[in-house]
């Protein structure tokens, strides 16, 4: 006999705003909302509590001009190019000016980013940036980041935190965004949460594939959730693979290594990235040379060394080695000292007597629910921000440490944007037409837990969707293999109904959350390859061994939209690149590229 | 210990509240490699033996802080412990301890996370300094001394080692008080006179006795026994100025 009362409950509150997602870009909005709008309501939403949050995970550190021999074109320049023109150069424009403003911030706030010896914050090399402007806290920058922004927003008693909740459907009413309902995860009660305006800060979908860097909270809940309410993505065909990350496990080795002056060799001891075009081979780290190249040029590489065999075997699979061991002791435990614990941990390996086994891993959803530059989608109401919104920063190849600056400069902008749609909103009259909505979305939510059993595993199938996925839409990809993956991946959508759980209870039913997550997976995962398949050239993480292996600026120089209707495959469309004042070129890295740039 | 692979037994201690009045033990059988971690094995359960496992989990590499657990009755993070270790096994799992149990192992966290605001977790100064001033100055020795303590990942595997939180639950506890001198230790910071209430009542500084196994279970080196011992040499100081002041006739 139960001690439960088993009909879903469902609770409903009225705030001015909602933010899903409790991480940098969510805590952001929220801080910026509390403090410029104090009278305003926050209702902060998230599956984890915030500190749990992938921001956490972040290590190498965020991007912001600081030094008087750099300069915000220069900051604009590398990420247009880095992003093969691909990015919509007034929102570049918009997030460097603002880059070094929220880092000071942060330290006001406590962050305690790594020092120089005159007591200013100190700034690293990162790939593909012309020159040290990546600000760090050692190589657990996220987690700083992350602590510093949560612990701050307990300052702000209007924040009212709603911790492991899961939103599982978007209220709308009248083509307005009006709050989302969500699945009190201790309780299984339903709660929904009417709004004046809702911001989306869930992060990327990482998990679509099998070997990754992300948390597995990371399933594109986001972004399926604006899918379904008719908001496109844009550009999901890019995904970043981080080039340096452990073989099975995916965990991330930062890119601060190579930024601190970490070799990459292949099995035979040679540093290989000389051998395409990012050389000449130097000791000491140059920027935009060998090692601190963008991220899309070095996974492409460990490709074609392993189409060679010229790497090393692993018992999860081939890598190359990341040698630290010229650096020091002394210097990877002031500066990389997480990166040491992980090596130790994972592979038993000391980085400072011998190198780390690393290969590539998918790191980053590039492309996101699209918004404009004011953090808008197409949906009145809705804002995104940060790893699950495609403001048009990223292109076609993000530069690290860009994303975690993206986090607080478009974090803020959202929470203010939000912040002013709320405040203009008349909120009357709808109440009773999202009361209703709210009830049919937590009923069939409430059907996964009364289906038959006998029905598909749900790791079966979500296993089936990762391989389809890492196989079919990899780092280089063909139109035969991007067609199959786009194939089986109709196929299990149509499985997803039968599945059925071990677990009816209501209680942290987290089998139950897994399967409406495989469901936002699996949306965004179409959308992907179907975005990929359709791109019928190459440019930055997106290259093709078909004949398609050059860019089409003619044809592509555009941005891929997926929308998804019911019962069809996605729809992919194209739209024109905002292209203020840098025209497209060559891309070009190594050959003392940096030294042209210097002042 | 082994190095290789091969199969272990894991007990786990269950509990669904929907149909459980007592906690109860299940034996599951699970294949391991030489870095397959206890996380690893619970999702391989969750996967394809008992879907209704349910436990917390999330970054896999030892910095989100969700995935603690007691494993052979002591608290770890099941992400970064190995089955090699404890192989054949048996292995027994169970949610952290001195906390309540919500389902299986999951515990519920509010007794910490309602306690956070009392440690007045954020940069107090007597005048906010303005953005286009930049940033404070704080050289490398100064950031030094905050190191450890800001490396808290507040994963309560402190809490679950802490005899005296177990017997009072009010107690502010480890990582509470680590977080105390995190920010009071911070050179930017000028807010310990508002941190002195927490450090002070009875439920701060002086309900510890000092076991020290915080400190022996934490995951990321913070130390949070050195760093509440500080804090007990404070709470003197400050107890006996405020008796001077008192005793002259000076405040309140």
């Amino acid at each position: 006999m139960s001690r439960f009362d088993h009909k879903p409950r469902l609770e409903s509150t009225r705030h001015d705003i909602v933010i899903v997602g409790g991480g940098g870009a969510g805590l952001s909005a929220a801080i910026a909302i509390a403090e410029q709008h104090p009278q305003l309501s926050i209702a902060l939403v998230s599956k984890v509590v915030p500190m749990r949050s992938h921001t956490v995970a972040a290590e190498g550190g965020a991007a912001g001009v600081v030094s008087a021999s750099d300069g915000l074109d220069l900051h604009f320049r590398d990420t247009v190019v880095g992003g093969e023109w691909l990015c919509d150069q007034a929102a570049v424009d918009y997030f460097v000016a603002r880059c070094h403003e929220e880092m000071v911030r942060l330290e006001h706030w406590g962050c305690p980013w790594s020092r120089g010896e005159d007591g200013y914050p100190a700034v690293r090399n990162f790939g593909g940036m012309s020159t040290a402007r990546t600000w760090f806290a050692a190589d657990k920058t996220g987690f700083h980041i992350l602590h510093t922004l949560f612990q701050t927003s307990l300052r702000f008693p209007r924040i009212q935190r709603f911790d492991e909740y899961f939103v599982h459907d978007l209220l709308v009413d009248d083509g307005c965004c009006r709050g989302v309902v969500a699945i009190d995860i201790a309780s299984g009660d339903f709660h929904a949460l009417q709004a004046g305006a809702v911001i989306m800060a869930t992060g990327g979908a990482g998990r679509v594939y099998r070997q990754n860097t992300n948390a597995g909270i990371l399933t594109g809940d986001g972004l399926g959730l604006a899918l379904r309410h008719g908001v496109a993505l844009r550009d999901m065909e890019f995904v970043q693979f981080h080039p340096t990350t452990l073989p099975g496990s995916g965990v991330l080795i930062t890119e601060g290594c190579r930024g601190e002056g970490a070799y990459l060799t292949n099995r035979h001891g040679h540093r290989y990235l000389q051998d395409y075009g990012l050389g000449p081979e130097v000791r000491e780290p140059v920027p935009k040379t060998m090692e601190l190249g963008p991220r899309d040029r070095l996974s492409q590489a460990f490709w074609h060394e392993q189409q060679a065999g010229r790497t090393v075997d692993t018992p999860n699979g081939p890598a190359v080695q990341l040698e630290l061991m010229h650096l020091g002791r002394r210097k990877i435990a002031e500066r990389l000292p997480f990166i040491s614990e992980l090596a130790k941990t994972f592979v038993g390996v000391d980085p400072a007597c011998a190198p780390i086994p690393v290969c590539p891993s998918v790191h980053y959803t590039m492309g996101g629910i699209a918004t404009d530059i004011t953090t808008a989608t197409a949906l009145p109401g809705l804002y995104a921000c940060g790893e699950c919104a495609s403001v048009g920063i990223h292109g076609a190849n993000r530069l690290g440490s860009n994303s975690l600056a993206e986090l607080l400069v478009f974090g803020r902008e959202a929470g203010l944007q939000a912040a002013g749609f709320a405040a203009d909103q008349a909120r009357q009259g709808t109440a009773a037409a999202l009361a209703a909505q709210a009830r049919e979305s937590a009923a069939r939510a409430a059907q996964w837990l009364a289906r038959p059993a006998g029905g598909l595993r749900l790791a079966e199938l979500r296993e089936q969707m990762t391989t389809a996925m890492q196989d079919g839409v990899g780092i280089y990809r063909d139109a035969e293999r991007m067609a199959s993956t786009c194939e089986s991946l109709e196929n299990l959508s149509q499985l997803l109904d039968s599945i059925s759980l071990d677990d009816r209870s209501r209680c942290f039913n987290t089998e139950w959350l897994s399967a409406i997550e495989l469901g936002f997976t699996l949306d965004v995962a179409r959308c992907i390859a179907h975005a990929a398949l359709n791109r019928r050239e190459s440019r930055g993480s997106h290259q093709r061994l078909d004949g398609y292996n050059q860019r089409d600026d003619d044809q592509f120089l555009r941005h891929s939209l997926a929308t998804l209707a019911p019962g069809q495959p996605p729809q992919i469309h194209y739209r024109a690149v905002n292209i203020t004042r840098l025209p497209p070129g060559e891309r070009r890295y190594g050959g003392g590229s940096a030294t042209e740039h210097k002042p | 210990m082994s190095d290789g692979s091969g199969q272990i037994d894991i007990l786990i201690s269950r509990y669904d509240p929907e149909r459980d009045d007592q906690p109860h033990t299940e034996r599951f059988t699970v294949p391991y490699q030489h870095d397959s971690s206890v996380l690893d094995a619970l999702l391989y359960i969750k996967d394809r033996i008992d879907g209704s496992l349910s436990f917390r989990w999330s970054c896999r590499m030892a910095i989100c802080g969700s995935c603690g657990k007691m494993i052979n009755g002591v608290p770890r993070l099941s992400c970064k412990t190995f089955l090699r270790d404890y192989a054949p096994g048996p292995l027994h799992i169970e949610a952290l301890h001195h906390f309540p149990v919500i389902k299986d192992l999951v515990v519920e966290q509010a007794g910490f996370l309602d306690k956070l605001p009392e440690a007045r977790p954020w940069l107090i100064r007597e005048q906010e300094q303005a953005l286009a001033d930049g940033p404070h100055r704080q050289s490398p020795r100064q950031r030094a001394r905050f190191a450890s303590t800001s490396a808290c990942i507040n994963c309560l595997l402190c809490y679950a080692a802490c005899p005296q939180y177990g017997m009072k639950p009010d107690f502010a506890g480890p990582a509470l008080l680590a977080l105390v001198e995190r920010y009071n230790a911070d050179s930017r910071d000028q807010g310990r006179a508002e941190r002195m209430p927490l450090i002070n009542a009875e439920d701060g500084v002086w309900s510890c006795t000092l076991v020290g196994n915080c400190s022996a279970v934490c995951p990321k080196g913070v130390d949070p026994a050195a760093a509440i011992n500080r804090n007990k040499l404070e709470s003197a100081k400050d107890y006996f100025l405020r008796f001077l002041k008192i005793g002259s006739g000076g405040a309140e």
